[in-house]
């Protein structure tokens, strides 16, 4: 029988949602699933992972020096816990992917990077090149799977559980080679890109900051988070964690808006999985009509403030 | 200090890629091949950083056959001090890249490995912390700043809530992001030059690396395609549209 184990992401508050993302990846492998959960001062954290919907147990580690997921003093504990495990996943955030590839290079194995799919207990579907292709990899049975589950393919698993709470001690002091400086949070009140139920983007087109505020202003009027190219954000229009694509974020919303975006291949394999995409371009021959449900040919200082004043 | 840089030939980022009607793989027949561009972000890094006198060489290495080579010799037209050639017959996997490459670095006494934070065509972004970890050494990930004082390197990384600055000690893997730097283009007479320039070629066998990889490669799809969307006229159609299928 499996036995997962899931490295749980959080901020020392709260669970991340890419958690119970990761959760229902495991659902689908089937067996026993565990959390761990390390970190400093993890009870709140724990609790909100024993709650979610088909977990076994979760396991703790608590020392100051896992305050911070520092990947070579995470990568230490989780090994010291894996054993008991066939598989362990984590998702595949800048978190995960940070992390658990240390994790298989300890174990001996290569990781299974962003699943999308479960073909088996050990067969899995994943994108490669851009999400161009989909390939379909198998783990050899004499080794342990460590993969990132894609957060855009996987809905969250649901709450109502009460796992048992274990806390292990550490099995290490922390690394001295790695010291954690801080973190520039730039996120605002806006609902978070990765899980927002509405996106509205802008690329190069919005052709400054100032000028990206409208992207801003309409996201707000109908409670969107805000999405960006990697021109906008090469251009300085909008901060790095607004972007979208192969090498951004990942993301499923409901409803995409994607303004003066030209519709890369890079940019649309981040989007692919939303529900509907919008595009207005004021070019007709734009790639991005191309994946769009609904288009729009036009120029977007014109349509942003009509849509606005349409929507009241 | 001598500085490595993994330097992976991958489809252009430009060509769209199709699925092989066997499933067997993506057609890669006459397509564009160019050097992942993570990597040459690394590599603009390393030149930066020995142009500031932090560091005396820099080695350019590559994983696979000889075709590698030309990206090699793009990575030597660039300012690379030199390259090496890891021959290999068949796509390594990225444990294996890790384990070859940190034999180059023991044998070249290697203090800073700087890689792409993914390869463009199996986006399976393993490599430099595989590294680290089989190294037991610090791994910077992601980055989009790297500044070297003394024998440690402070690091600004792009994480999915903002930026966060870790400090390093030296010897170190960084994997580099998309904001670091912008590669500088390539000269004629540079080209010419990197001909000249030494090329070496080891095997794995060499390097006392096996050929293995607990990852069975199977067939290959292409991905479901969206329904073919629809054309509106306005503003106001698309708000119509919107509200018809209760998205607003
Ligand atoms: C290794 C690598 C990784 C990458 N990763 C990513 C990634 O993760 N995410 C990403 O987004 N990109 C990524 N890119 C970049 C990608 O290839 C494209 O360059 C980028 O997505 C283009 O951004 P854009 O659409 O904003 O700009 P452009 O391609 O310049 O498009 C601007 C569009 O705006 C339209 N326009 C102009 N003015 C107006 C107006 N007034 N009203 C309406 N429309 C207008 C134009 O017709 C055009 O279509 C990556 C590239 C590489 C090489
Ligand atoms: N075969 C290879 N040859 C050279 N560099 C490689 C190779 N494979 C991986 N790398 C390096 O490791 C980085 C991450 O690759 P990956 O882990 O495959 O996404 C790349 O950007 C390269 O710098």
């Amino acid at each position: 029988m499996n036995t997962i184990l899931i490295i749980a992401e959080h901020d020392g508050r709260e669970l991340n949602a890419a958690t119970a993302k990761t959760l229902s990846c495991a659902g689908e492998i089937g067996g026993t699933i565990d959390i761990a959960v390390l970190g400093h001062g993890v009870a709140e954290v724990a609790a909100q992972a024993a709650a979610l919907d088909g977990v076994s147990r979760v396991v703790t580690v608590d020392a100051e020096h896992l305050a911070k997921p520092l990947a070579a003093n995470w990568a230490t504990e989780t090994v010291a816990l894996a054993g008991d495990y066939s598989h362990v996943i984590g998702p595949s955030t800048t978190f995960g992917r940070d992390l658990m590839p240390r994790i298989a290079a300890l174990l001996g194995a290569n990781q299974v990077s962003d699943i999308m799919a479960v073909s088996g207990p050990r067969t899995f579907k994943r994108p490669v090149y851009a999400g161009n292709a989909i390939v379909e990899v198998t783990v050899a049975e004499e080794s342990k799977v460590v993969a990132t589950a894609r957060a855009a393919s996987w809905k969250a698993a649901g709450g109502g559980g009460s796992a048992a709470i274990e806390s292990k001690p550490a099995v290490a002091g922390p690394a001295e080679h790695t010291r954690y400086i801080g973190l520039e949070i730039e996120g605002g009140e806006r609902p978070d890109l990765q899980s927002a139920a509405r996106v509205v983007a802008g690329g190069r087109a919005l052709a400054s900051e100032d000028q990206f505020a409208l992207i801003y202003d309409f996201a707000d009027k109908i409670g969107a988070g805000v999405g960006g190219t990697r021109a906008a954000v090469d251009a300085g229009y909008c901060p790095n964690d607004m972007q979208v694509g192969q090498t951004g974020k990942i993301i499923a919303p409901d409803l995409y808006f994607a303004f003066g975006i030209s519709g890369a291949i890079q940019h649309v394999t981040g989007i692919k999985d939303a529900g509907t995409i919008v595009a207005v371009n004021k070019d007709p021959e734009a790639p991005i009509f191309e994946v769009a449900d609904i288009g729009l040919v036009g120029d977007l200082f014109t349509v942003i403030p009509e849509l606005e004043s349409l929507l009241g | 200090m001598k500085i490595l840089v993994g330097i992976k030939r991958v489809v252009d980022y430009n060509v769209r890629v199709r699925v092989l009607p066997d499933g067997s793989g993506v057609d890669i027949d006459g397509v564009k091949m160019s050097v992942n561009p993570f990597d040459e972000i690394a590599l603009e890094e390393a030149l930066r950083i020995r142009e500031a006198g932090n560091a005396d060489e820099v080695i350019v290495v590559s994983a696979g056959g000889d075709e590698v080579q030309q990206q090699l010799r793009t990575g030597l037209a660039m300012g690379a001090d030199r390259a090496i050639q890891v021959k290999t017959g068949e796509p390594l996997q990225p444990l294996s890249v890790a384990r070859a490459f940190l034999k180059v670095v023991e044998r070249e006494g290697v203090e800073l490995v700087l890689l792409g934070k993914q390869a463009i065509d199996d986006d399976n972004s393993q490599t430099a912390q595989m590294m680290a970890a089989l190294w037991d050494r610090p791994q910077a990930t992601f980055a989009s700043e790297v500044k070297l004082d003394g024998g440690k390197a402070i690091v600004t990384r792009e994480v999915d809530v903002g930026l966060e600055t870790i400090e390093v000690d030296l010897p170190a893997v960084v994997s580099v992001d998309l904001r670091l730097n912008e590669p500088r283009f390539v000269k004629l007479p540079d080209i010419m030059k990197a001909k000249r320039k030494p090329l070496e070629t080891v095997s794995l066998e060499d390097l006392g690396v096996a050929v293995e990889g607990n990852l069975e490669i199977g067939s290959y799809e292409p991905p479901q395609p969206r329904e073919k969307g629809i054309m509106v006229e306005d503003a106001a159609q698309l708000v119509g549209e919107l509200k018809n299928r209760g998205l607003l």
